[in-house]
């Protein structure tokens, strides 16, 4: 909605070629970051998804993440193909979150929030406690690679975003779109309007699921190795919600753009040690504190009210 | 002798939850806030009371009590500087203050640990206990700290139910967290008794902080995990309600204790995250909810 003007979309394509250049001109460092930054988008949209239509609340985005991560991980020691692994983590990713979310989306508000934050803590003591299987706190080193230069990485990461981006958006402004924002904001209505709002919550949060768990599976084939710090750790759950919410809810583009803006300014800070972290949250805090639309609200209308 | 030294142990490990929740379900119960920075605050009193007693050689009785100073200022700032300002904004829309609340005060929490981190640091740290020694209760050795802890927790949360109950005070409170707008309409300013909750959950918070510092220790990096644990206690016990919090205190007090005595330490948060989504699923307002 708020890149509707053609020039906006010019400005917008232009970018996205550009950027798709990268790898020709920009150094090893920077495509890695990026890489990174590319897939965590993909989970941060994936969040939007779920919370800025669906109105849900998902506090556990890294139990979709992790399941999807070490379903890839596991099957690819097994001697199933790199390819087979990803789509099977965005299956286990949709089982997983199938049987969270019929019971969980009964419930309202904290308590879903709940569910899924101890969704998130239950695998993780599964993964430590199973530690022969799966690596436990140390993490499981996977047989395949995507490839093992920053380039075609850089690629495949930007491909994949673009792909489950459009795909995210155009379902945003589908029939399916509009339904969940209605029953996101008053669900007595939609349900009066004749909508099944459980049913299109449901499928909200499976394609949250699948996308979540696909750009998991990915990760692990990018980094070669599964562990709870990286996919299912809280604090990484915590950075997707500040990307969703930094870039503007209700966007799905602006997840992306929060999730760059995220991994980019934690990189750029680094050389401030600790206080990097302490002042991407005060940036986050102020954002939400003083334009809770985020980056996308400012670029839509600046100062408008919503 | 293991039933007697569980039963031991876990009482003073459940006074401590009961107290550490009950600020945080007293917030939300009064004025419907959850504060996802409830660990920050917690430690931030801890590491108050472990620098002044130890850094200023100031005494256990002085760090305490600036601990739960520590708390009480960092209370008041949560509320001033982060959930009020979100509340009265005029470009959150109304019926979405409640995830801006949860995002800030989880961001704010974020900010506290690293600035613990960044200017003292994020090793455990403990804070000497008020009084030493151990005694022999019928054949099980324990620490004299562990029976203050008890004590303590108990006698706080015995004065907060006389205050809620017994005063004028305590019945605002109460009004205010079932009729907001009741009270209002009486000629009560509700920003002053929002303020004067969060000035006791300071106090209960910091004290918790303080307490927890002399018996298990407390670090940075624990932070979310305190806030995780006082919010699955408040679910458990229902949200609101400060008996249904110290039912569920003791369940999970009592369930973790167990496990960590009868099957592996490793294991101990295992049953009572079972029991939590078991709870929430079959009862979703929690043991003693109202809503």
């Amino acid at each position: 909605m708020t890149l509707r003007t053609p020039w906006r979309t010019l400005v917008l394509g232009a970018i996205i070629v550009a950027l798709g250049f990268l790898p020709l001109a920009a150094s090893a460092y920077v495509l890695s970051v990026l890489t990174v930054a590319y897939y965590f988008a993909v989970y941060a949209m994936s969040w939007d998804l779920l919370f800025g239509f669906a109105g849900e609340v998902n506090f556990g985005p890294t139990f979709l993440i992790g399941l999807g991560a070490y379903a890839a991980g596991l099957l690819n020691n097994e001697g199933v193909p790199l390819w087979l692994c990803v789509i099977a983590g965005g299956v286990a990713a949709l089982a997983g979150g199938v049987l969270l979310a019929v019971p969980a989306l009964r419930l309202r508000g904290p308590y879903f929030g709940l569910v899924t934050l101890v969704a998130v803590l239950v695998l993780q003591q599964i993964v430590v406690i199973f530690a022969s299987v799966t690596g436990g706190e140390i993490g499981l080193s996977v047989a395949d690679v995507l490839s093992i230069d920053p380039g075609p990485n850089y690629w495949y990461a930007y491909g994949f975003m673009l792909v489950c981006g459009a795909i995210l958006v155009t379902l945003s402004r589908s029939a399916l779109g509009l339904i969940l924002q209605a029953s996101g904001q008053d669900a007595v209505e939609a349900a009066a309007l004749g909508f099944n709002v459980a049913k299109h919550k449901m499928a909200a949060f499976c394609i949250s699921a699948v996308f979540s768990g696909l750009a998991g599976g990915m990760v692990v084939f990018y980094m070669g190795t599964v562990s709870v710090d990286s996919v299912l750790d809280i604090a990484v759950g915590v950075q997707v919600i500040i990307a969703a919410v930094l870039g503007g809810r209700r966007t799905i583009v602006g997840a992306a753009f929060g999730a760059v803006f995220l991994i980019l300014a934690d990189e750029l800070l680094r050389p401030l040690g600790q206080l990097n972290t302490f002042l991407v949250a005060a940036v986050a805090l102020v954002t939400i504190l003083f334009f809770p639309d985020g980056f996308m609200g400012l670029l839509a209308r600046p100062g408008a009210r919503t | 002798m293991l039933a007697l030294q569980i039963l031991i142990d876990g009482f003073a490990i459940s006074a401590l939850y009961g107290l550490g929740a009950i600020g945080f379900t007293l917030i939300f119960g009064v004025s419907g806030v959850l504060n996802l920075s409830h660990g920050g605050i917690m430690v931030v009193a801890a590491i108050t009371a472990w620098a002044v007693a130890g850094d200023l050689h100031a005494g256990t009785y002085i760090g305490s009590a600036a601990g739960i100073v520590a708390g009480l200022v960092m209370a008041l700032a949560t509320y001033g500087l982060v959930v009020r300002p979100i509340q009265r904004s005029s470009v959150i829309p109304r019926d979405e203050t409640e995830i801006f609340v949860l995002t800030g005060t989880l961001l704010w929490g974020i900010m506290i640990q690293e600035a613990i981190a960044f200017f003292f640091t994020t090793n455990p740290i403990t804070v000497v206990p008020m009084i030493g020694g151990v005694v022999n209760l019928a054949g099980v050795r324990v620490p004299n700290n562990e029976i203050m802890i008890a004590g303590i927790c108990w006698l706080t949360i015995g004065l907060l139910w006389l205050l809620v109950n017994r005063t004028r005070a305590g019945r605002v409170l109460l009004a205010a967290s079932i009729n907001p707008r009741g009270l209002t309409l009486l000629g009560f300013e509700l920003s002053t008794v929002y303020r004067s909750v969060w000035m006791i959950y300071g106090v209960l918070a910091g004290l918790a902080g303080v307490l927890l510092a002399t018996f298990l220790g407390a670090r940075s990096d624990n932070i979310g995990q305190l806030t995780a644990s006082a919010f699955s206690i408040v679910v458990l016990g229902g949200l609101g309600s400060v008996s249904g919090s110290l039912i569920a205190a003791y369940v999970v007090g009592y369930l973790e204790t167990l496990t960590a005595y009868l099957v592996a330490p490793t294991l101990r948060t295992i049953p009572a995250l079972l029991l939590l989504v078991l709870v929430v699923y079959l009862r979703p307002q929690g043991l003693l909810g109202r809503r």
